[in-house]
C-alpha cells in the first residue's frame, strides 16, 4: 500500500533518505534506536490527517554519514535546519525512544516551528536508580523480545530473511545509536533543565509494560513539562506506535484535536 | 615472560551462575586475603623469570574481571621496578585513550623509565571491548580517540613543553611533562592485537614501526597476520621490516613429558579460555568499537569465536605449546623457522595452574627452553616471501 | 605518636639560572630543565631513602601527586607507592594525596590504590586532594567545578570500595552503569582517608564530619597556623557535629634537619630550605595556584592572610624561629617535637627528611640522626603528653 513518496533530501549538504505522505497539517515522526521499519500501518493512519513525515537521521537507515556528527547536540541543531529547509511551520512533532529524547532536544532549543509535541517512550533524562536498559549489553534477539509484549512481532523480526543491506542498516544504526547515547546512556544531564522552554502542548504516550524506558519515566515527564498530558497503552511494550497502532492513533489524534488544533 | 594474574581464587560454581568472568560479575567473588596471596605470588613468579634470565617480564591492564587482576598494569610495573634488574618491564598494553587524559599514563610511564633507567616497553592497546563498559568510554570513537592519544603522548614525550595540544578529542593548553621519558626519544612502543588490520598496517607505517605482537591465537592466524605485517611494511611502505619488529605470545606449559605436561596443564588451561577469557559477543564487540566490515567478518564466525575449548584443539591449531623441554623447545623453534618473530611471549601461567607447577614450569622454561631459543636470529629463520603471505 | 618520612622528590638537580626566565618553577617552566639521566639517579635515590626510613623504624613512609614542576616529580603517586610496595615491609605506606577529582574517571584511581593496598596486605593510607590549583592548568580541568567533584569523585571511590558490585553511580558529574571494582581493597572497609590540606575550612569541616572523622593532614607553616587550623578540627568536631576529635585525626607535616649541633644543622641546611621556600614552592600570589572558583572568597582571603608570610626571600633563622621548620641538634629537635605535641596533640607527624636541593649524604645524615635519636622519643609519646584541647582557646 505503501502512500508514501520516498526520497533523498539534501538539508546543507547532507542527504536525508524521507519518507513523506498525506496531507495536512504537518507532522515529523523521529524514529528511535533501530530505526524506521518501513511505511507502518500507523504512519498510513496518521496520514490521512497529516503531511506526515518520516526521515532516517543522519548515519542512520539509509541517510548520508556526514562527518559533522558526534552528538545529540548536533543532531538537534541539524533538525532546526531542517525545518528551516524545509519551510515548515505549525509542526506536530512526534518522537520514540531516541527520537523522543531528540524531539526534546530541539523543542528547548526552539518551539516557533512547533504546534504539538508527542512523546512516546522517549530517552534524554534519567531517574535515579531507574535506568532505561542496557540496549548495548543485552544480546540483540534478547533486546527484540524485550521490546514486544506480542511477542509475534519479535518473531516476525528475528524470522525476517537477513539482506546484506539490511545487516549493514542495523550494525549501522547500532553504532550510530552508541555515538550519541553511550555516555551518559541514553540521556543528557543538563536537559531536564531547560525542558520548561517547550512551550507547545506536549502529549506523553507509553507502553504500560515497556520494559525497555520504564513507565516511571512517563509520570516523571507529565510532571516536568508543564501542562502535558500523559497516556498510558495497554498491554503495549517500547513501541506503541507498532504493537498497538489504533490506539496509537486514536490518542495521538484525540490530543492534537483537543489541545492543538 | 607475560602474566595476566587472573583470580584463580574464583568460586567456579558460583562464575557459572554468570554468563562471563567480564563487567558484572560481582565483585563479592573477591577475596581480598587471596588476592593478596595471589598478587604476591605472581609477582614472585615474573621477578624470578627475572632472575633466570628471561630478557622481560610482561603485564597488561584489564577493568573488572577475574582473567586479570590489573586494572593498572603501572603499579604492577613500578612494583617490579626496584626488584629487578636487567631486564626489561612491557606493559602490554595499556589503554591510552580509555582515558579522558592520556597523559596521565604517560607520566607514569615516563616515571617507571626513568627509574628504571631505561627498561620500559610500551604497549599500546585500545582495551577489549568489555572495558568500554566499565570505563564508560564510548566505543564509536574509540579508534579516533586511539590515535589521537598516540600523537598526544609521542609529542609530549619528545617536544619541548610548554605547548598546546589542539585535538579533536583532547586539549590541553599547557603540555609540559616532568619527568620525561628516560629513553630517548621515548619508550619502544608495541602494539598487541588479535590481528586487527587496522593496527597491522598502522604499527607497521614507516613513521613508526611499531613491534607488532600478536596475541594468543591458533597458529595459521598468527601466521596469516605476523606474515601481514611484513607484507605491509614490503608492498604497502617499501621496506623490509626487521624481526625485531615481530612478537607471539602463546600460553607455554613444560614438563618433564609430554603426557605429564598434557596431563598436569589440561584443566587450567581449559580454564583460561572457558571460564576466565570467555565473553558474550556484545561485550566483546559493543558498537563502533570495529570497523564495519571487520564486524561483519566477525559477526560471522560469532559462534565459535569462543567457549567450548579442548586443550587437544588449543595444542592441534598451535595456540597453546605444551610438552616436554625437547617438544617446547622444538615447536618454538620450527614456529620462529617459520616466522622469525624477534620476541617471543610466553606465557607460563594461566588459570588456575597453581603456585608450585608454576614455579616448576618457570624453571624448566628458564633452563631447559631459553638457551635454546634465546640465540635464535635471522639466520635460522626461513625468510620472508611475498607471495606467500599474499597468496592465502 | 606515629612518625612517618614525607619525600616530595624535588629535582634538586634544577639549573638555577632558570630564574632569569622563568618565574616559577611550576606549570611553564620546559621540561628541557629536566635531563632523564639525572632524573634515573634522583629517583632510585629518593626510593633508597623512603626505603631507610623504612628499616630505621619510622611508621609509615609517604609520597603525593603534583604535576608539570620541579618542586615534586610525583605526577603519580602510584608509581613510587607501587615500588616501595614490596621493598618495604611493614611500614604504612601513606599517598597524601592523589587527586581524583582532576581525572574524568576516579575509579582507575580507585582500583590503584586498590592493588597496592591488596599487595602491601592492607598497608596503604590513601589521602585525597583537590591538587594545587596549577595542577587546573596542568590538567585541563575546570577549577570552578574542583569541589563538588571533589566530593563526588570521593562519594564514587567510597562506594566502589565497600559496595558489591556492579552497580550504576549517578552522580552530576560522574555517570557510571556498572561499578564492579576488581580487586576490592584488602582492609576493610576501605583504606584510611587522610586529608592534607593547607587550612581550607571547607576541608576541615568536611574530614570532621562524623560520617566521615578523616584524618586532617596541616601541610607545613608557621606553628601558630599549624595549632589554629589543627584546633580548629577539633572545634569543628566539638561544637559543630558535637563529638571529641581523636588524635589519631589529627597529623602535621613539617620539615626537619638534624646534625650533630644546633649551628652545625643551621649552616648545613641554610642554602637547601632556602631553596625549598624560594624556588621550588608554590608562590600563592601568582595566579595559576589560585585559579577562579578553586577555593571560596573567604578561604582564599584566609590563605592569603597566612601565606603572605610564606612568599620569596624566606631566611632560615625566621623558618625556624615562626616553626614553619624544625633545625638543629638531635636533642633540639627531639624538645621542640615533644613541646609541639604538648601544645596540638597530633598522633601523626609527617617529617620531610629531604627538601629543595639537599643532598644525599646530608639526607642520610639526616634520617640516621633522627631514626635513632628522635623518631623513638616521637613514638612513646600519647595523650598523657598532651596538654588537651581548650575549645575556648581556639576560638580566639
Amino acid at each position: 500500500m505503501a502512500d508514501c513518496k520516498e526520497s533523498k533530501i539534501d538539508i546543507r549538504g547532507t542527504g536525508v533518505h524521507l519518507r513523506r505522505g498525506g496531507s495536512g497539517e504537518p507532522m515529523l515522526f523521529l524514529h528511535g534506536a533501530s530505526g524506521v521499519a518501513g511505511w507502518i500501518p500507523t504512519f498510513q493512519a496518521l496520514s490521512e490527517y497529516h503531511d506526515l513525515m518520516v526521515p532516517d537521521h543522519p548515519t542512520y537507515g539509509l541517510s548520508d554519514e556526514p562527518d559533522w556528527l558526534d552528538n545529540m547536540d548536533d543532531l538537534a541543531m541539524f533538525y532546526l535546519d531542517f525545518l528551516d529547509r524545509m519551510d515548515l511551520d505549525g509542526v506536530h512533532l512526534v518522537g520514540n525512544s531516541l527520537g523522543g529524547w531528540l524531539a526534546m532536544e530541539i523543542a528547548v532549543r526552539n518551539c516557533t516551528r512547533l504546534k504539538s509535541l508527542t512523546l512516546v517512550g522517549a530517552a534524554g533524562i534519567r531517574i535515579a536508580g531507574k535506568p532505561i536498559a542496557d540496549i548495548f549489553m543485552m544480546d540483540p534477539d534478547d533486546l527484540v523480545r524485550e521490546i514486544f509484549v506480542d511477542q509475534s512481532f519479535a518473531d516476525n523480526i528475528l524470522n525476517m530473511e537477513m539482506t546484506e543491506e539490511l545487516m549493514d542498516v542495523q550494525i549501522r544504526n547500532r553504532v550510530a545509536t552508541a555515538r550519541l547515547g553511550w555516555q551518559p546512556r541514553l540521556f543528557n544531564p543538563n536537559l531536564r533543565k531547560w525542558l520548561h522552554r517547550i512551550t507547545v502542548p506536549t502529549h506523553v504516550i507509553w507502553g504500560d509494560a515497556d520494559k525497555i524506558v520504564d513507565p516511571a519515566y512517563a509520570a516523571e515527564f507529565g510532571r516536568i513539562i508543564v501542562g502535558s498530558e500523559v497516556t498510558m497503552i495497554e498491554k503495549a511494550g517500547h513501541l506503541p506506535h507498532v504493537e498497538k497502532p489504533e490506539t496509537f492513533v486514536a490518542a495521538v489524534s484525540g490530543f492534537i484535536k483537543a489541545k492543538a488544533a | 615472560m607475560f602474566h595476566l594474574m587472573p583470580y584463580a581464587g574464583l568460586d567456579m560454581k558460583e562464575r557459572d551462575r554468570h554468563k562471563s568472568a567480564w563487567v558484572t560479575l560481582p565483585n563479592s567473588l573477591y577475596d581480598p586475603e587471596v588476592g593478596h596471596e595471589l598478587y604476591n605470588r605472581y609477582l614472585d613468579e615474573l621477578e624470578l623469570a627475572a632472575e633466570l634470565g628471561f630478557d622481560g617480564v610482561a603485564i597488561n591492564e584489564h577493568h573488572q574481571n577475574a582473567y586479570g587482576l590489573m586494572p593498572s598494569p603501572v603499579v604492577m610495573a613500578s612494583s617490579l621496578a626496584r626488584r629487578t634488574e636487567g631486564c626489561k618491564l612491557a606493559i602490554l598494553g595499556n589503554a591510552f585513550a580509555l582515558r579522558e587524559h592520556p597523559l596521565t599514563l604517560a607520566e607514569e610511564h615516563a616515571m617507571i623509565d626513568c627509574i628504571t633507567g631505561g627498561r620500559l616497553i610500551t604497549g599500546f592497546v585500545r582495551g577489549i571491548g568489555a572495558e568500554f563498559y566499565s570505563m564508560a568510554a564510548n566505543p564509536t570513537l574509540s579508534h579516533e580517540r586511539h590515535m589521537e592519544a598516540h600523537d598526544l603522548v609521542i609529542r609530549a614525550w619528545t617536544e619541548k613543553g610548554p605547548f598546546a595540544f589542539e585535538g579533536k578529542h583532547y586539549h590541553f593548553e599547557y603540555v609540559n611533562m616532568w619527568p620525561r621519558p628516560y629513553q630517548e626519544p621515548h619508550p619502544p612502543i608495541w602494539c598487541p592485537s588479535l590481528g586487527s588490520t587496522e593496527t597491522i598496517e598502522w604499527a607497521a607505517h614507516p613513521d613508526r614501526r611499531y613491534v607488532y605482537a600478536q596475541n594468543y591465537s591458533a597458529f595459521t592466524n598468527v601466521c596469516k597476520f605476523l606474515d601481514q605485517y611484513r607484507e605491509v611494511a614490503a608492498t604497502q611502505y617499501g621496506y623490509n621490516a626487521s624481526s625485531e619488529q615481530i612478537a607471539w605470545t602463546a600460553p607455554v606449559y613444560v614438563a618433564e613429558t609430554d603426557e605429564q605436561a598434557v596431563a598436569e596443564a589440561t584443566e587450567h588451561m581449559e580454564t583460561l579460555f572457558n571460564k576466565f577469557l570467555y565473553l558474550p559477543f556484545e561485550k566483546l564487540f559493543p558498537p563502533g568499537y570495529l570497523s564495519m566490515h571487520s564486524y561483519k567478518r566477525v559477526a560471522a564466525h560469532k559462534k565459535n569465536v569462543l567457549g567450548g575449548a579442548k586443550m587437544e584443539t588449543l595444542m592441534e591449531t598451535g595456540v597453546v605449546i605444551v610438552g616436554s623441554p625437547e617438544t617446547v623447545r622444538r615447536r618454538i623453534a620450527e614456529c620462529h623457522e617459520v616466522l622469525g618473530f624477534g620476541t617471543f611471549v610466553s606465557l607460563l601461567q594461566f588459570g588456575t595452574l597453581p603456585a608450585d607447577k608454576t614455579e616448576r614450569n618457570i624453571r624448566l622454561f628458564a633452563e631447559e627452553v631459553l638457551p635454546a631459543i634465546q640465540p635464535l636470529s635471522d639466520r635460522e629463520y626461513r625468510g620472508f616471501e611475498p607471495a606467500t603471505a599474499a597468496a592465502e | 605518636m606515629k612518625v612517618f618520612a614525607f619525600h616530595l622528590m624535588p629535582y634538586g638537580a634544577l639549573d638555577m639560572s632558570y630564574a632569569e626566565e622563568y618565574s616559577s618553577v611550576w606549570l611553564k617552566l620546559p621540561n628541557s630543565y629536566f635531563d632523564p639521566k639525572v632524573g634515573h639517579e634522583l629517583y632510585n635515590r629518593y626510593l633508597d631513602e623512603l626505603e631507610l626510613c623504612a628499616s630505621l623504624g619510622f611508621d609509615g613512609v609517604s609520597v603525593n601527586e603534583h604535576h608539570q614542576n620541579a618542586y615534586g616529580l610525583m605526577p603519580s603517586p602510584v608509581v613510587t607507592a607501587a615500588a616501595l610496595a614490596r621493598k618495604t615491609a611493614h611500614c604504612k605506606i601513606a599517598i597524601l594525596g592523589n587527586a581524583f577529582a582532576l581525572r574524568e574517571h576516579p575509579l582507575t584511581l580507585a582500583e590503584e590504590h586498590a592493588m597496592i593496598d591488596n599487595i602491601t596486605g592492607g598497608r596503604l593510607i590513601t589521602g585525597m586532594v583537590r591538587g594545587v590549583g596549577c595542577e587546573y592548568f596542568s590538567m585541563g580541568v575546570n577549577p570552578a567545578f574542583s569541589l563538588e567533584r571533589h566530593i563526588e569523585a570521593h562519594d564514587l571511590v567510597v562506594r566502589a570500595w565497600t559496595e558489591t558490585g556492579p552497580f550504576a553511580f549517578e552522580g552530576k558529574h560522574y555517570h557510571f552503569e556498572y561499578v564492579n571494582m576488581w580487586p576490592r581493597p584488602y582492609q576493610d572497609p576501605h583504606p584510611p582517608i587522610w586529608c592534607p590540606s593547607q587550612g581550607s575550612t571547607e576541608t576541615i569541616e568536611w574530614a570532621a564530619h562524623p560520617d566521615r572523622k578523616y584524618t586532617y593532614l596541616q601541610a607545613y607553616s608557621a606553628f601558630d597556623s599549624v595549632l589554629r587550623y589543627l584546633n580548629l578540627y577539633r572545634s569543628v568536631a566539638e561544637v559543630k557535629y558535637g563529638y571529641t576529635a581523636s588524635s589519631s585525626q589529627i597529623a602535621w607535616s613539617v620539615p626537619v634537619y638534624c646534625a650533630e649541633t644546633d649551628e652545625k644543622a643551621v649552616e648545613e641546611v641554610r642554602p637547601h630550605i632556602e631553596s625549598l621556600f624560594n624556588t621550588f614552592l608554590p608562590k600563592i600570589s601568582q595566579s595559576m595556584f589560585v585559579p577562579p572558583g578553586y577555593m571560596t572568597a573567604t578561604s582564599m582571603k584566609k590563605i592569603f592572610a597566612h601565606k603572605a608570610a610564606l612568599r620569596g626571600g624566606q631566611k632560615v633563622d625566621d623558618l625556624i624561629a615562626r616553626g614553619v621548620i624544625v633545625v638543629g641538634s638531635p636533642d633540639t629537635v627531639r624538645k621542640i617535637l615533644i613541646e609541639r605535641h604538648r601544645q596540638a596533640g597530633f598522633e601523626h607527624v609527617l617529617i620531610m627528611p629531604q627538601f629543595g636541593t639537599l643532598p644525599a649524604d646530608l639526607t642520610e645524615k639526616n634520617l640516621r640522626l633522627l631514626g635513632a635519636d628522635v623518631v623513638p622519643a616521637l613514638q612513646a609519646l600519647d595523650e598523657n603528653n598532651y596538654a588537651g584541647f581548650e575549645p575556648a582557646v581556639a576560638a580566639e
